[in-house]
């Protein structure tokens, strides 16, 4: 999948995206680091189809064609969940919204749940999770489809800093286990040394790719990862790449 | 003292406050008519009022009877062109520019003055289903309206991602999202088709027919009959507590699982 010259101002007149470019390799576990407003969440809104291009294409594989809408997962920034409907119904809706058979769901939405560990609360309602357990849902939902590529817009900011590294943890073991594309934004450089392979630095107004970094450290990424000298290297490397891509903007 | 035990005589405070009022009112009541040796037409009093209503029992259940019903389906069909309505204008734009305004004149309109109107073109007991319904679907139609356009944006995207149709969308997430702010209309619908069908009756018990509790209020009015009158309005007042508490109960057993309003907190 690849960005290719895109552009999209919108109609208030603000340029949120102006000539990025951009490639995602299947399996690769890719960040768009950058601050805000630097039009990010829009590339992610872009690739997912949820709103069109001013300018430039969004090319999909050899076949040249975009999947159908429904082979993307999509997590937010927050957990976006049906209030009045339980973990399982809220973690169903894609296949629900497909006609879906319960029969069919059914053994789906266990074994999404049973991957982000919260197979004990399908009968809960939001309100009665936590902020973590609410992004684990989350997650899941965007599991049930089996798609390939998976879209994750700032999933964990909102999170406490415990939470956020074990939902960091569990997102990578995830990403091995299933072999999914994943595009993460962030504005956290140390999320983004963590978790990817590649860092995506976007200047803001207008965003455009500034610099991309390869994280060469294997996986799989433990705690002991977030403590060494190479993990603050890179950190160190992109840290850098955000100031100066900043400074370019200013 | 611990925090439930302060919990429980808080409760207990919230009960027997109220009642204690009452009863020392009904105390003052009738001893302000014994003492004044104030003649029934003049004012009853609670003990003569109470009498009157077991003597005359029979008619008035009959009327109270009458009104329930009325007001119930004044509610009913509030209920579904309230939220049918609010249906079609969030489907449809011209829709809603095209009849919205008349909503809102219908409702500014006092009904009282649209009762007599409707009395002459309309069989009573539609006129006064028609006066229950006008004062009763505003306000459903406006908070089904107001939930609908009220759909987090972030869900509504995810629909959109999914390929929702739009039929699943309002099924599946603008109703739900809504049914909070429906709720709260329904229970004042509540309260007002009962208003409705009592300016109806009250309307059509001038022109001398009719049946309901507002009726026997104005008929009893006109043979000087004080004591009935009081106790039709007693149980016109019971009719609304018991609609407020139908509905309030209702609204609750839907959204205890997941509304915040409806959510019992502790500490």
């Amino acid at each position: 999948m690849a960005l290719r010259d895109v552009a999209k101002t919108f109609a208030n007149g603000v340029i949120a995206l102006d000539g990025l470019d951009l490639d995602v390799r299947p399996g690769e576990f890719v960040s768009l680091l950058g601050p805000s407003g630097c039009g990010k969440s829009t590339a992610l809104r872009l690739i997912a189809g949820l709103s069109e291009p001013s300018r430039g294409a969004i090319v999909w594989d050899e076949s040249g064609a975009a999947p159908g809408r429904r082979d993307i997962g999509f997590v937010f920034q927050e957990p976006t969940l049906m209030p009045w409907a339980t973990v399982a119904r809220n973690v169903a809706l894609p296949l629900t919204l497909r006609h879906a058979g319960a029969s069919k769901a059914a053994p789906r939405v266990a074994a999404a749940l049973e991957r982000v560990g919260l197979a004990s609360f399908r009968d809960a309602y939001p309100r009665e999770l936590s902020g973590g357990m609410k992004m684990r849902v989350s997650i899941a939902r965007a599991l049930v489809t089996d798609a390939d590529l998976l879209l994750m817009d700032e999933p964990f900011a909102a999170l406490d800093e415990i939470t956020r590294f074990k939902l960091n943890n569990d997102l990578l073991d995830l990403w091995q286990a299933l072999g999914k594309t994943i595009v993460f934004v962030t504005h956290s450089v140390f999320e983004s040394v963590y978790l990817s392979g590649r860092i995506v630095v976007m200047t803001p107004r207008p965003g455009r790719v500034f610099k991309e970094l390869r994280v060469d450290a294997p996986y799989p990424r433990h705690e002991s990862f977030r403590t060494s000298s190479d993990y603050a290297a890179y950190c160190r490397l992109a840290s850098e790449a955000l100031n100066q891509a900043m400074a370019v903007a200013a | 003292m611990s925090a439930t035990d302060r919990a429980a005589s808080e409760r207990i405070l919230r009960l027997v406050l109220p009642v204690a009022t009452l009863a020392l009112g009904v105390v003052l009541w009738e001893l302000v008519v014994q003492a004044y040796a104030l003649p029934p037409y003049v004012l009853p009093g609670p003990r003569l009022v109470a009498e009157t209503l077991a003597a005359d029992w029979e008619v008035l259940s009959a009327s109270l009877a009458a009104t329930l019903i009325t007001t119930f389906e004044g509610l009913a069909l509030a209920v579904v062109g309230g939220i049918g309505l609010a249906i079609l204008f969030n489907l449809s734009r011209p829709v809603e520019y095209a009849l919205y305004p008349y909503a809102v004149i219908l409702q500014v309109t006092p009904v009282l003055a649209i009762a007599p109107l409707l009395l002459i073109y309309l069989p009573q007991q539609g006129a006064v289903l028609a006066c229950a319904w006008i004062v009763a679907f505003f306000p459903v139609l406006a908070n089904t309206t107001l939930g609908l356009n009220s759909v987090d944006h972030n869900l509504a995207n995810l629909y959109r991602l999914y390929g929702a149709s739009r039929l699943q969308v309002l099924f599946h997430l603008k109703l739900p999202s809504a049914l909070p702010h429906i709720l709260a209309g329904i229970r004042i619908a509540g309260g007002l088709s009962l208003v409705g069908a009592v300016v109806a009756e009250i309307a059509a018990g001038s022109a001398g027919a009719g049946s309901g509790l507002a009726f026997r209020i104005a008929e009893s009015g006109y043979r000087l009959n004080i004591p009935r009158m009081f106790a039709a309005l007693f149980l016109l007042s019971i009719a609304g507590i018991v609609i407020f508490f139908a509905l309030s109960g209702l609204s609750h057993l839907l959204l205890r699982r997941w509304h915040e309003s409806a959510v019992v907190r502790e500490g």
